[in-house]
């Protein structure tokens, strides 16, 4: 026997890999065309930052103070005043979601305003609980403004005891591009490292191609090697074209070094190649190997992840199984290196968690992958 | 063919006095190997050897074992119990770099050229730079590919991909060879190729496995292993397994149309345990202790010929497992008479199909009459399967008109396709429905109902002996139930006409005699069968028969004419169908 690691073996394999590769095309659109489409999906397609909301307002008095609040709505940037009526007449528009919601100034606002107090109504579709939150807290901010200016103009000291004066740190102006297309990235390189690696070998099982390795002195080890030291290439590469289309194409900032950036990918390639080279040693099957890796790797990702959903906001069972996702570790890593900088100290412990999963994987894949066929 | 001969260790030279398995490259002893959720054993206790330097034959119908045995020489699979030695060593733990194995897909990357395929098995095999354009040029010699050494593996041909194959295997002089199933799905031509280039390893000191469902193949063996159900029914020289059934096999000439009929009361006579069509005649195999019957016997006129005939490895397996079905068949009895008619039942009339710049079939034109069996014969991707699913109504022809049962295929396809039963190449039932819920569904997709539908259903049940099976998925069954239950689900409907696609492809010999005794009842009844086959000898059973060879009719004619444009006076079908084919090349080469 010629020992467990041979370089002529080993590059002859790297060849073979190599030549398939850049012969298959569907290798070159996941690794090369996905990444572009998910990038501007998520980069001009999903938009998560509140835009100006259609809204419509009921003014059941006619004093001069309703009428000042109703102008405030107007005026105001969050809102467009689509409608006005009473209530029986705009929710038709509320329920078909025309408007997304009623502002009610009820009758006797007057007369409450010129006591000290002033109470609206707010009417929004709760079906949607996002925007009915927004507009609900949005429309009671224009009102504080609203009954602040007044008081200031009248010499009336009527502000809120305490002010918050809130300052975004890192991304001023909220955009949640700068936090989607880093996550974009997380998504292509568990497309690259998880499916594309559990298609290759389960394709080799399902040509009888594997069988045939097998029987010559080719090392399981070897063997492996050979599928993750090209796709895991592959996965920096497209890595690196999402990167440059972030900056370059969605000016998303790019606050940290490209050092850390290609540290904070290798280890996340890492668990995701092991999962890849884990699913396709156990099923064997083109077919069912890209269904378990959509399953157990993309969705995920999608998610669980703290990409596109807060983790902090989730029920708390859910928060303890996002623990188990490895992309949950990379994505924090990946906002931070782009929009605040290099903080090891954050990257560190992530960086741990997602060597500590590529170890579970890749042991029970060496283990799946025997010399066998049954 | 010069090679130079593998450096055999001493110890693989058998001295004077010691026995086979003390020489053998490789060796199994008791071995036993279960798969999980069968209930039978893959193999059972099988013991046998490879010698270097002789051919040895792993011989069996399919799921009998062969290819579990091979991988586990090859280390590929951990027997439950017994031993396998490859080298002296455990087969798991041996030098792999001096096996060649050529698994049944031959395991090549087809999206890799033919010059890289060979080029990544030499590195994987360890063969040393210097030596590797001296090994190329010698492959690439014998198998004929250097005009293909930039042609993608899967843009070959598959007798081109089986050598490509067998290269691979080779690229490093092996001292052991394990090639399983090295012909199947070729084309006689390319079979009898490989075999002597195999053959000529083997004179250089090999050894070498050859498994193979075709008994033919056995026969040229050194030695053979006969497995059946993962037993072993046979080990040693063929020749003496066939000298077993030697006195016992006659051919009988019986003229005109009458063959059928005879052979059935032939094999219903419990002394006589096999029989088939050959041509114009019929071959019996009689039992161990009884007589060879007269010519009164077997109904035919006094003084009808009845001499000696060459017993085959076939007739000796089939003797070994007890002999073949008896004459009748339940199913030819229960179906209908189809009425006498002058007209043809079957015409293709200049049937052409283009696929772009390629013609998959050119002019095919021929007539069978009612109650006739019609051969299509030629190598694969030949045009067989494009000409037959034109017949059927399923590929429209570019050119050319055809009729099945007197229904024109452009006009009543409907109409034509309810005539006929189709029996499709590869298993093309529903594998998840149950036998009964298949035979519920085809019954009702020829419009059979209730009384009728549930009497033909029992029928069949009870003519293939389904009832064990009944309630399993189909697709779960033995090869060979499932070949019963797709012809059942053909002629649940009784047409008057049936096409049969490779019906007895991958069957073992008593599945494919059971079949034909099948097929030549039902003709008796007056029904009309167009079939194809790979099985040369199978062809003897048609009236008629074309050869066709890229997309063109190269001859037709009864068996016995096609057997005399071989040219030789003991001419098998297969000898002339190799004759008739390379007298076909050199034509096109002149041309």
């Amino acid at each position: 026997m010629s020992g467990l690691f041979n370089p002529r073996r080993f590059t002859a394999m790297l060849v073979k890999e190599g030549l398939q590769i850049a012969r298959d095309p569907s290798t070159f659109l996941i690794a090369f065309v996905l990444p572009i489409l998910l990038l501007f999906l998520f980069g001009y397609g999903v938009n998560l930052d509140t835009a100006r909301s259609r809204i419509g307002i009921v003014q059941a008095d006619g004093s001069q103070a309703a009428q000042s609040l109703a102008g405030a709505y107007q005026g105001s940037q969050w809102f467009d005043v689509v409608a006005t009526g009473t209530v029986s007449q705009l929710s038709p528009d509320l329920v078909a979601g025309r408007i997304r919601g009623i502002v009610v100034i009820p009758d006797g606002f007057g007369r409450q305003v010129a006591q000290g107090g002033g109470t609206i109504q707010v009417l929004t579709d709760g079906s949607m609980p996002n925007t009915a939150s927004f507009i609900g807290a949005y429309a009671e901010g224009v009102r504080a403004t609203w009954a602040a200016a007044r008081g200031a103009g009248r010499g009336m000291v009527a502000a809120p005891p305490i002010q918050t004066a809130a300052r975004f740190w890192f991304n001023p102006e909220l955009k949640s591009r700068y936090n989607l297309v880093p996550g974009a990235i997380a998504v292509v390189m568990t497309m690259v490292g998880t499916l594309l690696t559990a298609l290759v070998i389960a394709r080799e099982w399902e040509r009888g191609t594997l069988e045939a390795l097998m029987a010559t002195p080719v090392g399981m080890a070897e063997f492996i090697a050979t599928k993750v030291v090209p796709y895991f290439l592959l996965a920096l590469g497209s890595m690196t074209l999402c990167t440059v289309l972030a900056i370059f194409v969605f000016g998303v900032p790019f606050r940290g070094s490209p050092l850390a950036l290609l540290a904070i990918a290798s280890t996340f390639l890492f668990p995701a190649l092991g999962q890849g080279l884990l699913i396709s040693a156990a099923t064997k099957n083109q077919f069912v190997a890209s269904q378990v890796a959509l399953l157990s790797a993309f969705l995920p990702t999608m998610l669980l992840s703290g990409f596109l959903f807060e983790i902090s906001s989730m029920p708390k069972p859910i928060q303890a199984i996002t623990y188990l996702v490895p992309s949950r570790y990379l994505i924090p890593q990946l906002q931070t290196v782009f929009i605040a900088g290099d903080d090891w100290g954050l990257f560190l412990p992530d960086m741990a968690a997602l060597i500590g999963f590529g170890l579970v994987f890749f042991i029970l894949a060496v283990r799946a992958t025997r010399r066998r066929i049954a | 063919m010069g090679q130079p001969a593998p450096d055999i260790p001493p110890a693989d030279i058998p001295p004077a006095g010691m026995t086979v398995a003390d020489c053998a490259v490789a060796s199994v002893q008791g071995l036993t190997k279960r798969f999980a959720g069968q209930p039978a054993p893959a193999l059972d206790a099988v013991s046998m050897a490879i010698v270097p330097g002789r051919m040895t034959g792993l011989v069996g119908p399919d799921g009998a074992g062969k290819t579990t045995l091979i991988r586990i020489l090859a280390g590929l699979i951990d027997p439950d119990a017994g031993q396998a030695r490859v080298f002296g060593r455990p087969a798991t733990d041996t030098d792999r770099s001096m096996i060649g194995y050529m698994p049944q897909r031959f395991g090549l990357y087809e999206d890799l050229t033919v010059m890289e395929n060979l080029r990544l098995y030499a590195d994987l095999r360890g063969l040393a730079p210097a030596d590797r354009a001296a090994s190329f040029d010698r492959l690439l010699d014998f198998t004929d590919l250097r005009r293909f050494t930039a042609r993608l593996a899967g843009n070959l041909s598959g007798g081109m991909k089986q050598k490509l194959g067998l290269a691979c295997a080779m690229v490093r002089a092996p001292r052991l060879l394990l090639l399983d199933e090295p012909g199947v799905g070729v084309d006689p031509v390319s079979r009898r190729e490989l075999w002597q280039m195999v053959k000529d390893l083997a004179t250089d000191g090999i050894g070498v496995l050859w498994s193979t469902a075709y008994l033919d193949e056995a026969e040229k063996c050194d030695s053979v292993t006969l497995l059946n159900e993962g037993r072993v029914l046979y080990d040693g020289p063929p020749q003496a397994l066939t000298d077993r059934v030697r006195d016992r096999v006659v051919r009988v000439a019986v003229p005109g149309a009458g063959r059928r009929v005879t052979l059935q009361h032939a094999l219903d006579d419990p002394a006589i345990l096999d029989g088939t069509v050959q041509g114009d005649a019929l071959r019996l195999m009689v039992a161990a202790d009884a007589p060879v019957p007269s010519a009164a016997a077997l109904g035919l006129a006094p003084g009808s010929l009845i001499e000696p005939a060459r017993p085959r490895f076939e007739d000796a397996f089939i003797d070994l497992l007890g002999g073949g079905p008896s004459g009748t068949s339940q199913l030819a009895q229960n179906y209908r008479q189809i009425p006498e008619s002058d007209a043809p039942a079957i015409v293709a009339d200049r049937l052409t199909r283009r696929f772009g710049e390629f013609t998959a079939a050119d002019h095919v034109s021929f007539t069978v009459p009612r109650g006739q069996i019609f051969g299509l014969l030629g190598p694969n991707g030949a045009g067989k399967s494009t000409t037959f699913k034109m017949l059927c109504g399923l590929l429209t022809p570019s050119e050319g008109t055809g009729a099945v049962a007197g229904f024109d295929l452009r006009r009543a396809k409907a109409d034509a396709r309810q005539s006929l039963g189709y029996m499709a190449q590869k298993f093309s039932l529903y594998g998840d429905l149950s036998v009964r819920q298949n035979l519920n569904f085809f019954a009702g997709t020829y419009g059979l109902r209730g009384a009728a539908a549930r009497d033909a259903i029992d029928r069949a049940i009870a003519v293939f002996h389904l009832d064990r099976y009944l309630n399993a998925n189909s697709g779960t069954m033995p090869l060979g139930f499932k070949q019963r239950l797709a012809l059942a689900c053909a002629v649940l409907h009784q047409p008057p006409v049936l096409f049969l696609d490779e019906p007895t492809s991958g069957v073992d010999p008593l599945v494919r005699r059971e079949f034909w005794t099948h097929i030549n009842g039902m003709v008796e009844k007056g029904v009309t069968v167009l079939v194809t086959t790979h099985f040369m000898d199978e062809a003897e059973y048609c009236d008629r028969a074309t050869l066709i060879y890229r997309a063109r009719q190269i001859a037709t004619g009864t068996p016995d004419e096609l057997k005399a444009l071989a040219g030789k006076s003991d001419a098998t079908m297969e000898d002339a169908f190799i004759a008739l084919i390379e007298a076909s090349d050199m034509q096109r080469e002149a041309a």
